[in-house]
């Protein structure tokens, strides 16, 4: 009874596990130090923009928006570490842009009543108009001054023998998983998505709770633009193109709710990992991209289906 | 005497949980059959059971003289076995008629809907129950009972023999539930058998033929009514003797703690009273008469227009629930589903949720330790019935639910305690230790303002009854003065264009 209590309640952690000994199984090149943090690095963006949209599902809502703010977040870092900004500086003032964008849509949604997908859509095509304008359309170069080598260091840097953006997703992880599980915030986040109703009426501050949890995505979403655009040397402006379907995919395959109020910032995580083994193993088989993509859906649509159906059995 | 529907020696279990053991229940044609019984006790397993919903381990059913075993619902309600629920199933954005023939519309050869057909048919069905609603309304402007006629009309439309009501009267005032009462008559008379699910005895007696109780999943009595009376069903019902239904104690009131000076508000023309601490004021209405919108004033979710509420003598600018809560008022909703509680949470997630900043600190880090302790000190005095702390709060009884939601306004410690319909949906068993609960609140110097449509619940525990119409207050009773007839009169009185009192 424990036994099975425990599988419906992880089924994502024993899909991981599955996928990566099948994987193994097939390639012995898979289970090794130097290709294991490899498939953590590749996942640290996705996994930070994701965490992020768990707040945001969480709330019953939905954040189109990451990936353009992950592009402008970039394009104004690259630009600042190019005009020898302190480091600590750019990359800060770089995630309050993120958070600042992130609480304009928050504030359509929770003032104005508008459907958070229609709001962040709204964002997501302005904010990508914003970034063509700031860029020309073309890359911009992170300079030749002395910051723009320790910037590098955020995307392509060792700590230990940790990839650097490991280590920042990491602690983005512990923070997000303290503000959900022993924080007022957390609980009102969950809250307002299992029903705005009764939160409104237990005296939640609705319309503030929700501006913060897209301000929260927002920031992420810029924190993923700074490793992407310090691990590619220079911003471009097609960056985090179709980002915002790998976070939702990472969510879900997690085994949170897109109905709001229930699911676990672990279960992202994993969701998040697994895709970046399946990414991995896809390219370690040599299946061709096109394939890839095919696959990919496969393996979502595969752990939704059993994820609701063990949800419903064990109502 | 023919028997129109027929169970015998009906066995259901869930997992190892038996819920029904060997029950026998009969419907006969022309009579009505209350079934009454504790929440829990089998009432809507045995229902869903003859509508098919659920499949039977064992037992017998006959229909018409004949043995069934309905695998769906649309099996059933095809055979002529029409299930009102509690919960009514209308889409609100479509039309009465759109509703009354949804999923069997008539077409013409092409496929085109025949609207003429359907406008006249629901005419003529609404008809039957003496409705004048039109059929083109959208369903979602019509009231609660009108729309309850509306799914009758459903019923009989399908040319039902067997109608099944589930609580029909709860969200109907007096007035409506006359009309109903007419409506389950006419029924009657035309041959039909009927089922009728109620908490409340009193119309049980007033209405039905025959009553059926079950506890524990076992069918205790089936026989007339009129070879009943109303502590025998008591005792059937909990299998113990309840003293008193309506336990109270006389209070000691002290100072004003509540001052509403002409307030205004969405549903609240012009409002004035005072209530004062250790008091239990009791707000006597219909629905709609303003009961609800003006508990919501007074807690600030139905931010007030003008006017002034004082509490302890300080004035109080209320206009968000937040405001409220800070204020030291605690609101009880009377719609636990949509307002009250989140379903799908946990007990503790929902009692904290209110007065969760007595656990946490500037940061907002929440000690788990101090909730844990406080939750559990809840859920032990009010005897709530859980499997624990983190157990979904859907999975417990009306009742139960309903302690939860009270327990969850009193976690901040209120001043001012504000009860919508706080045992609606309650067995007999629950409701009397909601009223000792209050009753000791009272005790502790608590302000209570009560809402409620049950009348002699207000009448049995409310020290003062202030009837509202229309937005108005139209009455005040002292406990010892109060009488239903003069209390009714009041609850109309503003209807003809009122008149302050």
């Amino acid at each position: 009874m424990k036994v099975k209590q425990f599988a419906t309640e992880n089924i994502p952690l024993i899909g991981l596990i599955v996928l990566m000994a099948a994987v193994s199984l097939y390639s012995p090149s898979f289970l090794t130090v130097d290709n294991l943090l490899n498939i953590l690095r590749q996942t640290s963006i996705n996994a930070v923009i994701a965490m992020g949209m768990t707040f945001v599902i969480l709330t019953a809502g939905i954040d189109l928006s990451v990936g353009s703010i992950l592009a402008f977040a970039g394009a104004v870092c690259a630009s600042m570490i190019a005009a020898d900004t302190p480091l600590i500086v750019a990359l800060l003032t770089t995630i309050v842009i993120g958070a600042a964008l992130g609480a304009a849509s928050g504030s359509i949604v929770a003032f104005f009543g508008v459907q958070a997908f229609i709001a962040t859509l709204v964002a997501m095509t302005m904010v990508r108009g914003l970034v063509l304008v700031y860029t020309d359309g073309r890359p911009i170069s992170t300079g030749n001054f002395d910051v723009a080598n320790s910037f590098y260091e955020v995307g392509g840097g060792y700590v230990a023998g940790i990839p650097i953006p490991v280590i920042i997703a990491a602690l983005a992880f512990l923070v997000c998983w303290y503000v959900l599980n022993f924080t007022r915030l957390g609980r009102y986040v969950y809250a307002i998505g299992g029903n705005e109703q009764v939160a409104l009426l237990a005296g939640v501050n609705v319309a503030r709770v929700k501006v913060i949890v897209y301000a929260i995505s927002g920031a992420l979403s810029a924190l993923a633009g700074i490793i992407l655009t310090a691990r590619l040397e220079s911003a471009q402006p097609t960056a985090g193109l179709a980002y915002e379907l790998d976070a939702i995919a990472a969510v879900v395959l997690g085994g949170t709710s897109l109905a709001g109020g229930r699911g676990r910032i672990t279960g992202t995580l994993i969701g998040a990992l697994i895709i970046g083994v399946l990414n991995n193993a896809l390219n370690i088989m040599d299946v061709s991209s096109y394939y890839q993509m095919i696959a990919k859906g496969a393996v979502i649509l595969l752990a939704v289906v059993l994820d609701g159906r063990s949800k419903a059995t064990s109502k | 005497m023919t028997a129109l529907l027929e169970l015998r020696s009906v066995d259901k279990a869930f997992g190892a949980v038996q819920v029904l053991k060997g029950v026998d229940f009969t419907v006969e044609a022309g009579r009505v059959v209350a079934l009454a019984g504790e929440n829990g006790a089998g009432k809507s397993t045995l229902m869903k059971i003859i509508t098919g919903i659920y499949g039977r381990d064992a037992g017998t059913m006959r229909y018409r003289g004949e043995d069934v075993r309905f695998t769906n619902a649309r099996q059933s309600m095809d055979a002529g076995i029409g299930m009102i629920h509690q919960e009514l199933n209308l889409l609100p954005a479509l039309s009465v008629g759109e509703n009354i023939f949804l999923g069997r519309e008539p077409v013409d050869g092409t496929g085109r809907i025949l609207w003429g057909q359907i406008e006249r048919d629901s005419r003529h069905w609404l008809k039957q129950l003496k409705q004048d609603i039109d059929p083109r309304t959208e369903t979602g402007k019509l009231s609660i009972a009108q729309q309850q006629m509306v799914e009758i009309a459903r019923a009989l439309s399908m040319n039902a023999e067997v109608i099944i009501m589930d609580e029909p009267t709860d969200s109907l005032t007096d007035v409506e539930t006359k009309i109903l009462f007419d409506v389950v008559d006419h029924l009657r008379a035309e041959g039909k058998g009927l089922v009728f699910i109620s908490h409340r005895l009193g119309e049980i007696f007033a209405m039905c033929d025959d009553v059926a109780v079950l506890r524990d999943g076992a069918m205790i009595h089936q026989g007339p009514v009129s070879e009943i009376d109303e502590d025998g069903l008591i005792r059937h019902m909990v299998g113990r003797e309840l003293s008193d239904q309506y336990p109270y104690m006389p209070a000691a009131p002290a100072d004003v703690r509540l001052k509403v000076e002409n307030l205004v508000a969405r549903g609240v023309r012009e409002v004035s009273f005072e209530a004062r601490a250790g008091e239990v004021v009791g707000f006597a209405g219909l629905v709609g008469a303003g009961r609800t919108e003006l508990g919501k004033a007074i807690y600030g979710a139905n931010p007030a227009k003008s006017g002034r509420i004082e509490i302890d003598g300080q004035e109080m600018r209320l206009r968000t629930p937040r405001s409220g809560v800070l204020a030291g008022i605690g609101y009880v909703t009377e719609d636990r589903k949509l307002e009250g509680l989140i379903q799908a949470h946990g007990l503790r997630q929902n009692m904290a949720l209110t007065g969760l900043f007595r656990f946490t600190g500037k940061t907002g880090h929440i000690d788990k330790r101090t909730e844990r302790r406080e939750i559990t000190e809840y859920i032990n005095a009010f005897s709530i019935k859980t499997h624990g702390i983190d157990a979904i709060v859907s999975q417990l009884s009306g009742g139960n639910q309903q302690k939860v939601s009270i327990a969850k306004s009193l976690v901040p410690q209120p001043r001012i305690l504000i009860l919508d319909e706080p045992t609606r949906g309650v067995d007999v068993g629950a409701k009397r230790e909601i009223y000792t609960l209050i009753n000791e609140l009272k005790a502790q110097g608590l302000c209570i303002l009560l809402m409620s449509s049950d009348m002699p619940e207000l009448l049995g525990i409310s020290d003062r009854i202030l009837v509202m119409s229309n937005g108005l207050l139209t009455g005040s009773f002292a406990r010892d003065e109060a009488d239903q007839e003069e209390i009714m009169r009041c609850t109309v009185a503003g209807l003809t264009e009122g008149v302050a009192p």
